[in-house]
């Protein structure tokens, strides 16, 4: 091999999302850090660890870590139970309806907290469709909720990776005489391990961070280090203590990172078949009774809390009625907070779509980069960035926040309370999905057809553009509809720099929550359901423009 | 040919996004910062721009506290010019803080005198509520039981199981609460108070929504039929009822000093730089013209003693006469105190 006389773009392409975090993310929060625990900066360097007393000595707070803990892997566990046979019906059979189910899957992902409660409450609850079971126990609807929201991550990862995954080797080895079991424990499940891995880690360090279905659900009694930072922060305005616990929720994301990149890059690689996987017809019985089977749970765990939640919206003193819907174009108290419904889809719109764009490609550079990386065997730059673009998935939105106010708030970069801020922090959270769902579809691909190509006389923009690009379109799908999702349900971020004149969904669902009576709660039911169809309809939109990916899922 | 039209998606994207950037920026401008729950109807705000003669930004910032705590963090360098919606639960922080110049503004003879607690004039009230008990009056009709009298009846065995109440320490209407008791049984009752209502099954939730809407019989398919909530309460259900009911569906419990009075305070910000805008502000906000805005915006009462009080508010809602209330001192010095020793006794 000739020294590398030149850079690499795909190295330089690593330089946007570096820069990227390094502005919107690491800067704030190393402000709110400093703010924290050296509190007289800049006029005298005295770093103040006063506070870890107040750690050292509350058992409450040590109950809080470790329940973070265990209701995350729990969550996780049950999950991945419930999406993988899913993954397997989805991948590997046509039935009617099959779009359908994916789409149902993803909605709840985009519902506020408060949302999730009242649709889980309108099927599980007491009056609710399914009241026989009546679940109330706080802690089976955290993880019921838990397993509500994430179960489309897991699904779609899955699904997307596996269906590139089938193919030959498991009919070689089939052929060469084991049996199906032998052929998933020996070869299927191997080879799926690192979308596995991928989707578990992500679901894990969601559930890690959960916040508004724990403050909701769980009541006081249940909290997760997130929501116990946002009660030091906003509440009792303990910097140090919400800071310590942020830095706390960081670390153990890192080391988790870590042992996640270091685990994957043992994973056995394969080739995905671009495009065109070939789907089965149920025939058999069993095929028929796993595709029914499927189709049961996802329909009971999705649909059914999201009908219920429909069906309220639509149901005035017990008579059937669009009042509710009349009621949002509204104004009785002429308030000039109403938030007009076709303005709030509009910025919803603006921003979801702005924060996928700035998501995908930070999020496809990262990963490019990261995989030319490991590549070139400069595995241990690879293996210290990947982790480190795990971050914002765990990162206390109130200690973030607070940070931007008191870096971000000069010239050029005063964004404070600029508009930009809302698509720039979804985009944050989103680009992590982006990377997990691109990153091991780029390094399933094997160098050689990519060195191929070289000597064939292909640069490195047609080799992404000929062979990189179409072989990770349907991850790239994937992320992008996080990416989205995402932007489209996120409140936090939104409430602070979404002016009046920009208000979003969500913004418009707390508006009417916020208030006493009847026809205020129809209404946040109402624009709900309205938010489950948008966002549906920019699922749709988002596969269209991507239509290879359309056939993954 | 994705490619393209994600390219092409992207600038539709940006294009929508260019007339919320360059706005109309003509002019001065006053940034007014503020909580939430904030509101104003669009003609007032009208009248607010002429009176201050600049363009008018509100900037909604989370909740209460949180929305102060942005404002000490931004202090030397402000995001806003006027802050509104301190209450006196905060007060002692703001102040602390250093927060605000002292400017006494137009029609501050006006401000009913029972709500001025701030001697030096950087706190300047603008409205109140009482945070008090809600009952769901047709509930206890069909039980044929007396709705509770005052706080000390909750610990009686025919209420078992019957109130709902917020977690102090993540909700305002939750922290004026525990301060009612602690006004009403004293440093050393309220936390006995607190354990027997603990014992007659009260449940604690984290806000006042997952209470009303998730657990209020009046308001919800829970079952406890009564709430924390507002005086004012009542009259916002009769407001916002498809047909206006002549009674309210909900009642409210204010005798006996169970009432905690939270007052919501306004205060120009040091280092602002429009301070002459901000004063022609805080005059605004005093106006009569403002103050019988607040009402039906915010359903609180305001606090200008010769602002009219709409119909609603005249039929429903009731002003306490003897509410509990604290020193803002003694609230500050204690606040974390008392919320320790709340979440100790209550979710152990």
């Amino acid at each position: 091999m000739k020294a590398r006389s030149y850079t690499h773009p795909y190295v330089l392409a690593g330089l946007v999302p570096l820069v990227f975090f390094l502005v919107f993310y690491f800067y704030p929060l190393a402000g709110i850090f400093l703010r924290s625990f050296v509190p007289d900066f800049p006029a005298h360097f005295r770093i103040d660890l006063s506070f870890l007393n107040q750690i050292v000595e509350s058992p409450r707070l040590h109950h809080i870590i470790w329940f973070t803990f265990w209701q995350a892997a729990v969550s996780t566990g049950l999950t991945l139970v419930f999406a993988f046979p899913c993954a397997f019906v989805m991948s590997h059979y046509q039935f009617k309806g099959k779009k359908f189910l994916t789409l149902c899957a993803s909605i709840p992902f985009v519902l506020p907290a408060v949302v999730v409660a009242a649709a889980l409450d309108a099927s599980f609850g007491k009056d609710g469709w399914l009241g026989i079971l009546n679940i109330r126990h706080p802690l089976v609807l955290i993880l019921m909720a838990h397993v509500f929201y994430n179960f489309s991550v897991m699904l779609r990862i899955l699904t997307s990776f596996w269906t590139g995954l089938r193919g030959n080797i498991q009919e070689t080895a089939a052929m060469l005489g084991a049996g199906p079991f032998q052929v998933f424990i020996h070869v299927t499940l191997p080879l799926l391990m690192p979308a596995v891995w991928a989707a578990s880690f992500l679901v894990f360090i969601f559930c890690f961070s959960s916040f508004g279905i724990i403050l909701i659900l769980g009541g006081p009694a249940y909290a997760t280090i997130e929501a116990e930072i946002y009660r030091q922060a906003a509440h009792m305005f303990n910097l140090p203590v919400a800071s310590f616990l942020s830095l706390l929720q960081i670390g153990f994301t890192l080391v988790l990172m870590g042992l996640y990149t270091a685990f994957s890059r043992k994973a056995v690689r394969f080739v995905p078949k671009a495009g065109q996987a070939k789907f089965k017809r149920p025939g058999k019985f069993m095929e028929k009774a796993a595709i029914t089977g499927s189709f049961g749970f996802i329909i009971l765990l999705c649909l059914f809390p999201l009908a219920a939640l429909a069906g309220k919206s639509m149901v005035h003193e017990g008579q059937l009625s669009l009042i509710y819907y009349r009621a949002i174009f509204d104004n009785p108290s002429t308030s000039i907070f109403h938030i007009p419904p076709f303005t709030a889809i509009k910025f919803s719109f603006i921003f979801a779509g702005t924060a996928l764009f700035i998501a995908l490609v930070t999020g496809l550079c990262a990963a490019l980069c990261l995989n030319h990386l490991d590549r070139i065997k400069a595995k241990n730059l690879a293996g210290f960035f990947d982790p480190l673009f795990m971050l914002p998935l765990s990162t206390s939105a109130v200690t973030l926040g607070f940070g931007i106010i008191i870096t971000l708030d000069r010239p050029p970069l005063n964004l404070r309370s600029s508009i930009l801020l809302v698509p720039l922090v979804h985009a944050l959270v989103g680009f992590p999905f982006v990377l997990r769902a691109v990153l091991p579809a780029l390094k399933s691909i094997p160098n050689n057809i990519r060195e191929a190509a070289s000597t064939l006389g292909a640069g490195p923009g047609n080799i992404f553009r000929c062979i990189d690009l179409p072989l990770i379109s349907g991850a790239l799908t994937a992320g992008a509809v996080f990416a989205f999702t995402i932007s489209m349900g996120e409140f936090g971020a939104t409430i602070f720099a979404a002016g009046p004149r920009t208000p979003t969904i969500p913004l418009a669902i707390y508006r009417f929550l916020g208030q006493p009576g009847a026809i205020n709660y129809g209404q946040a039911m109402a624009i709900s359901t309205l938010l489950m169809a948008i966002t549906a309809a920019g699922f749709i939109l988002i596969e269209k423009i991507s239509s290879k990916g359309l056939q993954h899922f | 040919m994705k490619t393209y039209s994600a390219v092409a998606l992207f600038i539709v994207c940006l294009l929508l996004t260019v007339p919320i950037l360059t706005g109309p920026a003509l002019g001065r401008e006053l940034t007014i910062m503020t909580h939430d729950s904030f509101s104003i109807s669009a003609s007032v705000l009208e009248d607010f721009k002429t009176a201050v003669g600049a363009e008018i930004t509100i900037l909604r910032s989370g909740d209460a506290g949180q929305a102060l705590n942005k404002a000490i963090l931004s202090k030397n360098n402000p995001m806003a010019d006027l802050f509104f919606g301190v209450d006196n639960t905060f007060m002692g922080r703001a102040l602390t803080n250093d927060l605000f110049i002292a400017y006494t503004p137009k029609g501050f003879e006006d401000i009913n005198t029972t709500l001025l607690v701030d001697d030096e004039h950087r706190l300047i009230p603008v409205d109140f509520g009482d945070v008090c008990l809600n009952y769901d009056i047709k509930w206890f009709k069909a039980k044929q039981l007396a709705p509770p009298a005052g706080l000390e009846d909750l610990i009686r065995p025919e209420y078992k199981n019957l109130t709902v109440v917020q977690n102090p320490a993540t909700s305002s209407p939750g922290l004026a609460f525990l301060l009612a008791t602690i006004s009403r049984f004293g440093e050393n009752g309220y936390i006995t108070f607190w354990q027997n209502l603990k014992a007659n099954g009260v449940m604690v939730v984290n806000g006042w929504q997952e209470s009303y809407w998730g657990q209020f019989t009046a308001a919800s398919k829970g079952d406890r039929p009564i709430v924390v909530s507002y005086a004012s309460s009542p009259a916002a259900e009769v407001f916002y009822a498809e047909q206006k009911p002549t009674t309210a569906p909900t009642g409210i419990v204010i005798g006996n000093r169970s009432a905690f009075r939270q007052i919501e305070f306004a205060g120009i910000l040091k280092n602002s730089a429009n301070t002459d805008l901000a004063k022609k502000a805080m005059d605004f906000l005093l106006s009569k013209a403002f103050q019988e805005d607040i009402p039906l915006q915010m359903f609180v009462f305001p606090a200008n003693t010769k602002a009219m009080l709409p119909e609603v508010f005249l039929k429903h809602a009731k002003i306490t006469d003897a509410p509990a209330s604290l020193p803002a001192d003694e609230i500050n010095q204690n606040r974390d105190r008392w919320l320790r020793e709340w979440t100790e006794n209550l979710l152990r």
